[in-house]
């Protein structure tokens, strides 16, 4: 994966070689023109037998809970989008300081910060909504004030906010460059914005119900569904983050070749000899 | 670096007095706001005086989004980046510059509006928060500035600008408005608080001042090179 990110950020550095004479249908797409390799095949297979077991196991297998029944189950769904959200937006910023130090700059790291944050917003909103549902019955409300909820729903709109900063249209550097200060910003936000909240809600009442969650002693076959789900969710996510970003690269090297391509285009029009000049101009843009 | 410093803080603040958008514009609104919420919230029944800290702050966010856009308004006008980028300064003292100016403008029109929350709400102030309160201002008001003139360099010449920062801004400095918020309420007493309850929470906003002041200084040559 990194060398296939490696040669994109390449090829959008110099394409002339790359592209070839013609700079209709160049090689680098070519060759990727589809998102998938053999490894996330594997990854992807793995994840399609995991999910109808976690299924099975968190659905039927798996007890109801002494104190809250059958919403317990929402755990199983609830606990691996929590730990996905986190993980995706520490993949985001890793991906955001190797794009800023110069000696690891490649579009490639761009480009998993992009799709990880992506998967990262997706999963803390899933998380969201299956804490709510589970919080209704438990806690008798959809939502409270609680120290990890609270920095959850901040973690969640900062990086609505990232995202806006991706979507803007602006060549493929300064997106990079622009988003990957914005990643570093909201995630060194995160611990500061944690602390505030702890602080803040432990003056207001004692231990929070949150707490509870948990901790509570796990029956073995509980805590087994609860580790296959970190597991199948872990694999769903590389799987997601694989595709997406090499989607994203593809994204980038259809704007060089469409506009090679029109421009050779217009030199077939207007009878001049489809020349090198289609790359190179490609480039100046 | 110092010199940088100088000169961008002093180039803004020389604009910003003959401007006069500060005074005449940004503090006058924020003042506007201070009335709509006693509108909003019951002046009689005592909710005003309690929720006081936080419609400050609240106040002072939203100039802060105003400020910034203005503080990188006269940034992106004629080309005025590129020249600064030519002038040979130093991409952290330009950061440095742009903040310092940023907080004295904060600064001063937290001034007015502390006035303003005196004269209006009529909130019990008392002589021993007066340290209390002028640590948090401060160390608050650092943290505001430090965030605004990055974010501000980030959304700068971007068409979207006016939409965007706010989104971008307002959850990052959550921690400030919850921080700031409980060390006033700790100086005012409201509640019942102690003083001393209010000092962690200044910490707290110096250390988030301190982190994204080391940030800016990191970041803001490459989000200046930027085209």
């Amino acid at each position: 994966m990194t060398t296939g990110g490696a040669t994109a950020a390449d090829t959008e550095a110099a394409p002339p070689t790359a592209s070839g004479a013609t700079g209709v249908a160049p090689s680098p797409v070519g060759r990727h023109s589809a998102t998938g390799t053999k490894a996330t095949r594997v990854i992807g297979v793995l994840a399609l037998i995991g999910v109808p077991l976690l299924l099975l196991l968190g659905l039927v297998t798996s007890p109801e809970d002494v104190e809250m029944g059958d919403s317990v189950r929402i755990m199983y769904v609830h606990v691996p989008s929590a730990w996905l959200a986190y993980l995706a937006f520490a993949v985001t910023a890793l991906g955001s300081v190797c794009y800023l130090w110069p000696r690891t700059r490649s579009l490639a790291w761009d480009r998993f910060a992009g799709a990880s944050a992506e998967i990262g917003v997706l999963f803390t909103g899933l998380a969201l909504a299956t804490g709510m549902l589970w919080g209704r019955p438990t806690w008798g409300v959809y939502w409270t004030w609680d120290a990890r909820l609270t920095t959850t729903a901040l973690l969640f709109l900062l990086f609505l906010g990232y995202l806006a900063i991706r979507r803007l249209p602006a060549a493929p550097e300064v997106r990079a460059k622009r988003a990957a200060i914005a990643g570093l910003i909201a995630f060194v936000d995160v611990p500061i914005v944690h602390l505030s909240v702890e602080w803040w809600r432990s003056l207001h009442q004692g231990a929070t119900v949150a707490r509870r969650d948990l901790n509570a002693e796990l029956d073995g076959t509980m805590l087994f569904t609860l580790f296959l789900g970190l597991i199948v969710f872990t694999l769903i996510y590389v799987w997601l983050l694989l595709h997406r970003s090499r989607q994203l690269w593809l994204e980038d090297q259809q704007l060089d070749t469409s506009l090679d391509a029109a421009i050779a285009e217009r030199r077939r029009e207007s009878g001049l000899p489809p020349a090198a000049a289609p790359s190179t101009t490609g480039a100046a843009t | 670096m110092l010199r940088s410093l100088r000169l961008v803080a002093a180039k803004d603040l020389r604009i910003e007095y003959r401007s006069r958008v500060a005074t005449n514009q940004v503090l006058p609104f924020a003042l506007l706001v201070l009335v709509l919420f006693a509108f909003a919230l019951d002046p009689d029944s005592g909710t005003l005086q309690r929720a006081t800290p936080g419609l400050f702050w609240l106040a002072v966010l939203f100039a802060l989004v105003f400020t910034v856009q203005r503080s990188f308004a006269l940034e992106t006008a004629d080309g005025a980046r590129d020249l600064l980028r030519l002038s040979a300064l130093e991409p952290a003292g330009i950061f440095l510059g742009k903040a310092a100016a940023l907080m004295a403008e904060l600064l001063l029109l937290e001034l007015g509006l502390g006035v303003g929350i005196v004269l209006l709400y009529d909130v019990p102030t008392r002589a021993g928060g007066l340290a209390l309160v002028v640590a948090t201002v401060l160390a608050a008001t650092c943290g505001l500035a430090t965030v605004g003139t990055l974010y501000g360099g980030l959304a700068a010449g971007l068409r979207v600008r006016d939409t965007l920062l706010p989104l971008l801004l307002l959850p990052v400095v959550a921690p400030v408005l919850i921080g700031a918020n409980r060390a006033f309420e700790a100086a005012l007493g409201i509640g019942g608080r102690a003083t001393s309850e209010g000092w962690p929470w200044v910490g707290l906003l110096t250390v988030f001042a301190l982190v994204y002041t080391a940030l800016g200084l990191v970041v803001f040559g490459p989000l200046l090179e930027e085209s």
